[in-house]
């Protein structure tokens, strides 16, 4: 998941199961039934699984640009050495 | 959001954190019901009122109990506890209270009843100050939710005595 797919997938996540709370409240309350209400709400928090955890492909639209594997040999990385010997790290 | 199993328990937590604040909302809601609960008891007979070889009084009473429950019952009534008990003051203790009869009503239908029984909890006194004593009975409730807060209440019917001798 991309970084503009994780800020929605958050949003989406929280309004979603804010609205599922509210609804099942307001429709346990009027037809006087708390099962009513606990159902809704279970739906909600399941619908609001299968739309926001499995990593769906709307989420990818701006993927991250990596850089190319031939340009990266191009600037290797630094060699570790040991601390105990005092030689200087020289960098290309 | 990087991961599966952080989406998974973030959406976890946050669908537990809102079912606490709807329980919350569903307790509050009992504040609004309007509860006009009536009751009435009489003393049919005094099966019979002896002195135990200890020395504490004790009574056996034939009761017949009409009460109408059903305006307690909200959408979020679990079930109602309803007992009986008598009151009376004596010089030891200021406030006696002797329960005589419960039930738990579990539907708003059954809340409305009549009932005839002899008490099923024995009336017993701290000592022997029963003879000629007026006392209160008292049905109290406990409104059970599904979930939040309970409440309680009372009526109170006085006017009770009991015989001034033995039987």
């Amino acid at each position: 998941m991309d970084w503009q797919g994780q800020k929605l997938v958050e949003q989406l996540m929280q309004i979603l199961l804010v609205i599922s709370g509210v609804v099942a409240l307001v429709v346990g309350y009027t037809t006087e039934s708390f099962r009513t209400m606990m159902l809704i709400y279970a739906g909600g928090v399941v619908l609001t699984t299968l739309v926001t955890v499995p990593n769906w492909p709307f989420y990818n639209l701006h993927p991250l640009k990596w850089l190319d594997p031939s340009e990266a040999e191009k600037h290797p990385k630094p060699q570790v050495v040991p601390a105990a010997s005092k030689k200087k790290v020289s960098k290309k | 959001m990087h991961s599966f199993g952080y989406r998974a328990n973030a959406l976890l937590t946050f669908a537990v954190t809102i079912l606490a604040f709807i329980c919350a909302i569903a307790s509050f809601s009992d504040n609004f019901s309007n509860q006009t609960p009536s009751a009435q008891i009489q003393i049919l007979n005094i099966n019979w009122f002896q002195k135990q070889p200890h020395g504490n009084d004790e009574v056996s009473l034939t009761l017949n109990v009409t009460a109408d429950l059903q305006s307690l019952f909200t959408w979020n009534t679990k079930q109602v506890f309803a007992f009986v008990a008598a009151e009376y003051e004596t010089s030891k203790n200021a406030l006696n209270q002797v329960s005589l009869w419960d039930a738990i009503i579990p539907e708003k239908e059954h809340a409305k009843f009549w009932i005839q029984i002899s008490n099923k909890y024995r009336f017993i006194d701290q000592g022997h100050n029963l003879r000629g004593k007026d006392f209160n009975l008292t049905l109290h409730w406990h409104v059970m939710p599904k979930t939040g807060k309970m409440f309680a209440d009372k009526i109170v019917m006085s006017g009770y005595r009991l015989p001034n001798a033995y039987r």
